[in-house]
């Protein structure tokens, strides 16, 4: 049942694969410098990306860094203080929210409580003045596409659960059709493991309609799942924007890193040879990078990179030290282990680490190319 | 001493207290008070208009002798029911047209103040509704505030509106202003701004917004205020008689003058009575149209 409903719109997005790749060559949103200031606090300050036709990127940061008030001047509820904002070419700075083919879901969802589930799905097709037989049909699509029973067309908005709402609002920003759809955290609301699902079907959803989608969120991990391309923000600008992958493995700033979770984190000196060092003292080796950095800056590994040394195995950079804590993350375990002055984190798998208990003296180890130097 | 006395009771009072709730029971002196405060004067009325005329034969006489009178083709008094209930209507409707955009600005300057801001729109009830009155009598009368400074400023003068239907008109929305802004800014107030920014979003323009999201939810409020109004204004007597000056009688006045200049208490409890069977009547209706728990999306 639910394999024949999914089928239909896969092989639609099969066949649509051969012309996205072409359109992707042409940016369907492009910012250039955009600038937001309130009085004398820039929310937005200076923001340059390119959006590619059918893409999903999720812009992330913690609140007040300035993600909301991007969305909405990306969606026409505010005007940018200064830059460009272009949707296909033209510039849609002064364009009105009602005027642009984008379409925001909101955090609220915004449904109409005083109207029914099809009510709400074909407003924006009552605006357009299609007549009512057609209208139906079409929210009847709508509905089947976001997996929603079809006996829920008359049923209260207000009536259904969070995921079910969720669907209605999706239902209805696809029922605009447009060109772009701009999500501001609209899973936040909802519990953990109804999130997890959504988040998959808006995926699936986003790969299906091969619309182009700018998502908002605080939390990285929704973003990792669901985009092509992760944006993290903060104080009003783009710190970095790449792949999960590249976020994840070369973070730009500690900032970045550090949002990604716990991590180690080391700050350290250059040496006169080119190398570095703890700024407590003691050599560490990295590896190498390509960018420009100062004379100070800081080392991340990550817990899951930092493995536990005995006998003949060796890493490039060893600490001795004692464990102080030992937390269980199902798989995997956690291991706080004291050496000297600092606190290091080590994840393994349970099979690695059995036997360890808390104040066995262990010797803890990672490679040089899971030493990521950033930035300061 | 008194724990004795108060086990004593309890003892004693167990078997006669087991039938009756702890809830009634508690309820009980607000339901003395509302019995004879409120429901006992209102059985009186209803009893007099069935008493024989011109008498205080209460509860010993039955007739309807009184409505026989009433709707007798040589008493006029239908036309003040006419009046009354003519002049609460229009009252209800300019004031539906007059307050809206009031209470949408009042929203749209003080966003969630609006409801606190548009309690100073009350505070005139502070002073009595007759001396605000005199007030007008004083400003509109000839040679008072506003037809002396005109001829102080050389020019013509005022016009003459005292003692017409217009100043009994004007009287009435002025009296009856907050009733009606009140409950349309609460109403107005309850409409979330997303859903507007939502529906704007989607493509709606200002009409739509207007006739689909605004004005459907802000329903409750506005048939609240229009409620309010009506009823108050179906009973209003002191505009006719210090703005009007008599030139309108309204069916208050009509009750009134029975009950005192006649010393008719029969014919006024049957004027009385009709008149809360009509303006309750129309409530009701109104009420049954207005469902305010679909409104609010809680079925």
């Amino acid at each position: 049942m639910s394999v024949a409903m999914i089928s239909p719109p896969l092989s639609e997005a099969e066949t649509d694969a051969g012309a996205a790749t072409l359109a992707k060559a042409v940016p369907v949103l492009q910012l250039v410098d955009v600038r937001k200031t309130f009085g004398d606090f820039a929310a937005v300050d200076g923001i340059d990306v390119d959006i590619r036709e059918g893409e999903f990127v999720t812009i992330v940061g913690p609140s007040g860094s300035g993600k909301t008030t991007l969305l909405r001047m990306l969606a026409g509820m505010e005007a940018p203080s200064s830059g460009y904002i272009t949707l296909r070419g033209e510039l849609i700075n002064d364009v009105p929210a009602d005027k642009r083919p984008t379409c925001l879901v909101f955090q609220s969802l915004a449904l109409f409580p005083h109207k029914t589930v099809g009510e709400n799905i074909e407003f924006p097709l009552k605006v357009r003045k299609m007549p009512a037989a057609e209208r139906k049909r079409r929210a009847l699509d709508f509905m089947r596409m976001v997996r929603l029973p079809e006996h829920y067309y008359a049923k209260n908005v207000m009536r259904c659960s969070g995921g079910e709402k969720q669907r209605v609002a999706l239902a209805r920003a696809f029922a605009y059709d447009p060109d772009v759809l701009f999500f501001d955290e609209p899973l936040s609301a909802l519990d953990y493991k109804l999130k997890k699902v959504l988040e998959k079907e808006l995926k699936d959803l986003h790969r299906e309609s091969g619309k182009t989608f700018v998502y908002i969120t605080h939390s990285l991990e929704e973003a990792m799942v669901m985009s092509d391309r992760v944006g993290v923000m903060s104080r009003g600008r783009l710190v970095q924007i790449g792949t999960p992958e590249d976020i994840y493995t070369r973070p730009a700033t500690r900032f970045v890193a550090e949002f990604f979770g716990e991590v180690n984190s080391f700050p350290v000196k250059r040496m006169p040879d080119g190398g570095w060092t703890l700024a407590e003292g003691g050599p560490i080796i990295v590896a190498p990078v390509d960018t420009a950095m100062g004379d100070t800056a800081t080392v991340i590994v990550r817990p899951e990179t930092m493995r536990f040394v005995t006998g003949p195995s060796r890493a490039d950079n060893l600490i001795s030290g004692k464990i102080y804590n030992e937390y269980s993350l199902g798989s995997r375990m956690q291991y706080q282990v004291h050496a000297g002055e600092r606190i290091y984190l080590v994840e393994v798998a349970r099979a690695a680490a059995s036997g360890l208990v808390a104040g066995d003296a262990v010797t803890i180890g990672w490679d040089a190319r899971d030493a990521i130097l950033v930035g300061d | 001493m008194s724990v004795l006395t108060a086990s004593h009771e309890e003892a004693a009072a167990k078997p006669s207290h087991l039938a009756i709730p702890a809830g009634l029971r508690a309820a009980a002196p607000v339901i003395l008070l509302l019995v004879l405060g409120f429901l006992a004067p209102l059985v009186t009325v209803a009893a007099y208009a069935f008493a024989t005329p011109k008498s205080f034969d209460v509860f010993r006489s039955f007739t309807l002798a009184n409505f026989a009178a009433i709707v007798e083709p040589s008493n006029t008094v239908w036309t003040s029911f006419v009046w009354s209930l003519s002049y609460a209507l229009a009252t209800t409707i300019l004031l539906a047209i007059i307050a809206y955009p009031i209470a949408y600005g009042l929203n749209r300057m003080f966003g969630k103040w609006a409801g606190l801001v548009s309690v100073l729109f009350v505070f005139p009830l502070f002073v009595s509704e007759n001396v605000r009155l005199y007030g007008w009598v004083l400003f509109f009368i000839k040679n008072g505030v506003l037809d002396g400074g005109l001829k102080w400023l050389g020019l013509a003068g005022g016009p003459e509106v005292l003692y017409t239907p217009g100043a009994i008109l004007f009287g009435m929305l002025y009296v009856y202003l907050p009733f009606m802004l009140f409950p349309m800014t609460l109403g107005l107030a309850m409409i979330p701004k997303d859903l507007v920014d939502a529906a704007r979003d989607l493509g709606a323009g200002r009409l739509m917004i207007w006739r689909e999201i605004e004005l459907p939810l802000a329903m409750p409020g506005i048939l609240i205020g229009m409620l309010l109004t009506f009823v108050l204004g179906a009973g209003a007597i002191a505009e006719s008689k210090i703005l009007g000056g008599q030139s309108v009688i309204t069916i208050a006045q009509d009750i009134e003058i029975a009950f005192t200049y006649a010393q008719n208490w029969p014919l006024g409890s049957a004027l009385a009575l009709l008149l809360v069977v009509i303006v309750s009547g129309l409530a009701l209706f109104i009420l049954s149209r207005l469902d305010l728990d679909r409104i609010l999306g809680r079925r």
